[in-house]
């Protein structure tokens, strides 16, 4: 077992309120994680730690360990800039930049610093072929990316992470905003990716959960109530909250 | 049954909107009237690209592109003064700020806007013309650039609370993408902050010009009225709006003169349209492309 996130005594506050209790998992590397729970229990504020997101809203406070690769990236000497490029994100709604295809997928590059044309055509080519829009889509690089259906759009904020080269992605949702067949692609595209990186998923939706995670963590109201092998939290949970939960008996 | 009040007043309220189209119409109408009688025996060539404006000589010379060249000069120094200064306080004031600042900040730009132009044209001849007349040595302060730089701080309010509401406006998921993948904070606002937010800067730019051609009072007092031909920053030169509000009370209404004032008042008109009509499309486009 190769653990590449995790997390002990994690904490977090907004401003009064306890968003996230006492919470203590492990993301094994290539492996496809899981988390669900109801609307409002705390999924997107977990994953926003991982990668420190949550230093962006005012009134934040995180105590206890989130190592990374085995380093601690709580605290305020931690280099974010490599964190995230090591942690990236995608977001519920796809949110590439109105900017084109190519520059959307070379941005992470640029700003870390690359100017070589050809690496970045390159990256361009292998970050848009790894999501399986290359072909799709090579000869309209120069096009607006807003100009993309919602399912090339969020595989392109995928390839946009992929060119910066991660380990982790984490994912909030990210299908919330697609119809069930293109959902359907984008847990393929999952399925293929986790032989390469790490992913952290949030959704709502359980059989989603169930069909593409290996492990599975289920929150209620901050805590993190049960984790563990996606199969067995779904045949056999534990918690008689997470029993509820998944057989439907709940809010 | 609708109340009679809530009547009356929907009618007033109907009826002021019509006034409002009227009244321009009728001024405009005016205008057009009074500014074409000086094309009778003048040719529009001679008018526009004339190097001479001697309204009282005789034979009269009415060639405005001394002033036209002022008028742009003026605004252009003025232009070249606010944008970066706009751009930069509205993106300190949009964000960079913190949130106690950034209000102390804003009604600072309001009251700014809220100075009369005379009274900044006031200041400026007070306290600017000598300044710049020490530091360049000139042998008077009141120049195009001393109009620039008012013109600049009139403009300021306009640039930066529309550049601010602009900025304001761009998705914040559009900076959460690029903070997730690294950027610094300044990265995010140069590489897609500013790039989403162009048309509303683009359009705080055209209003922003708009203020400054169509300012009069403090360029009256303070670029030093002279038309002639601008070829520096630091001379005294004339523009379109000061020459109509100095010479209209001593122009004889009929006379060539009279007219030819008018007729700059049409060059001021079409150029504030062509303005507003540029700052609506960068608007409309931006406001398009965001619903899409
Ligand atoms: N910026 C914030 N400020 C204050 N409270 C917040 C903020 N974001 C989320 N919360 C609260 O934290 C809890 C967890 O939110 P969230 O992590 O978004 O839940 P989930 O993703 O599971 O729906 C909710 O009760 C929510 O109201
Ligand atoms: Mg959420």
């Amino acid at each position: 077992m190769n653990n590449i996130i995790t997390t002990d005594r994690l904490d977090l506050y907004y401003g009064a309120f306890q968003a996230l209790i006492n919470v203590g998992l492990n993301v094994e590397q290539n492996k496809i994680t899981a988390l669900i729970g109801p609307s409002g229990c705390g999924k997107s504020t977990l994953l926003r730690v991982f990668n420190r997101m949550n230093d962006l809203i005012e009134g934040v406070r995180t105590t206890g360990s989130v190592k990374v690769g085995g380093e601690e990236i709580l605290g305020p000497g931690v280099d974010l800039v490599s964190l995230r490029k090591k942690v990236g994100m995608v977001f519920q709604r796809p949110n590439p930049f109105p900017l084109t295809i190519y520059e959307n997928v070379v941005y992470g590059l640029r700003i870390h610093g690359e100017k070589d044309r050809k690496v970045l055509d390159q990256a361009v080519e292998k970050s848009l072929s790894s999501v399986l829009l290359f072909a799709d889509l090579k000869d309209k690089l120069s096009s607006n990316a807003l100009s993309l259906s919602l399912e090339q759009q969020q595989r392109l904020c995928i390839a946009r992470l992929l060119a910066v080269l991660p380990e982790v992605l984490l994912m909030d949702e990210p299908c919330s905003a697609l119809d069930p067949l293109a959902t359907m692609r984008i847990e393929e595209l999952m399925l293929e990716l986790k032989k390469r990186y790490t992913i952290v998923i949030v959704t709502h939706n359980m059989q989603q959960a169930a069909r593409i995670s290996d492990e599975c963590g289920f929150m209620l109201l901050g805590e993190l109530v049960e984790f563990g092998p996606t199969k067995r939290i779904f045949t056999a949970p534990k918690d008689k909250r997470t029993e509820d939960y998944i057989t439907g008996r709940f809010g | 049954m609708k109340r009679p009040f809530e009547y009356i007043i929907e009618k007033l309220v109907l009826l002021s909107g019509i006034a409002s189209i009227v009244f321009v119409v009728l001024i405009f109408a005016f205008l057009l009237k009074e500014g074409l009688s000086l094309f009778a025996n003048e040719s529009v060539f001679a008018f526009l690209f004339g190097r001479n404006w001697y309204p009282i000589s005789d034979p009269p010379q009415f060639g405005i592109l001394p002033l036209i060249l002022g008028s742009l000069l003026v605004t252009f120094g003025a232009i070249v003064i606010a944008v970066p200064l706009g751009l930069a306080a509205a993106i300190y004031v949009a964000e960079i700020a913190p949130l106690w600042l950034r209000d102390i900040l804003k009604s600072g730009i309001e009251l700014l806007a809220a100075i009369p132009s005379i009274v900044l044209g006031f200041i400026g001849i007070v306290t600017l013309a000598p300044f710049l007349k020490t530091i360049f040595n000139l042998p008077s302060g009141l120049t195009a650039l001393a109009g620039s730089i008012m013109l600049a701080f009139m403009a300021m309010p306009t640039i930066v609370s529309i550049i601010e509401d602009s900025i304001v406006s761009v998705p914040k998921n559009y900076k959460e993408g690029s903070l997730a993948l690294g950027a610094t904070r300044w990265q995010t606002i140069y590489r897609v902050t500013l790039p989403a937010a162009s048309s509303g800067i683009l359009a705080a730019i055209m209003l922003g010009i708009g203020r400054v051609v169509g300012e009069t009072m403090a360029v009256l007092m303070i670029t030093g009225n002279a038309a002639v031909m601008p070829v520096s920053f630091l001379q005294p030169v004339r523009t379109l709006t000061a020459t109509i509000a100095a010479e209209m009370g001593e122009a004889v209404g009929g006379s060539g003169h009279y007219y030819a004032l008018f007729a700059i008042g049409i060059v001021l008109f079409v150029i504030s349209f062509i303005i507003n009509l540029l700052a609506d499309m960068f608007l409309h486009r931006g406001r398009g492309r965001k619903r899409r």
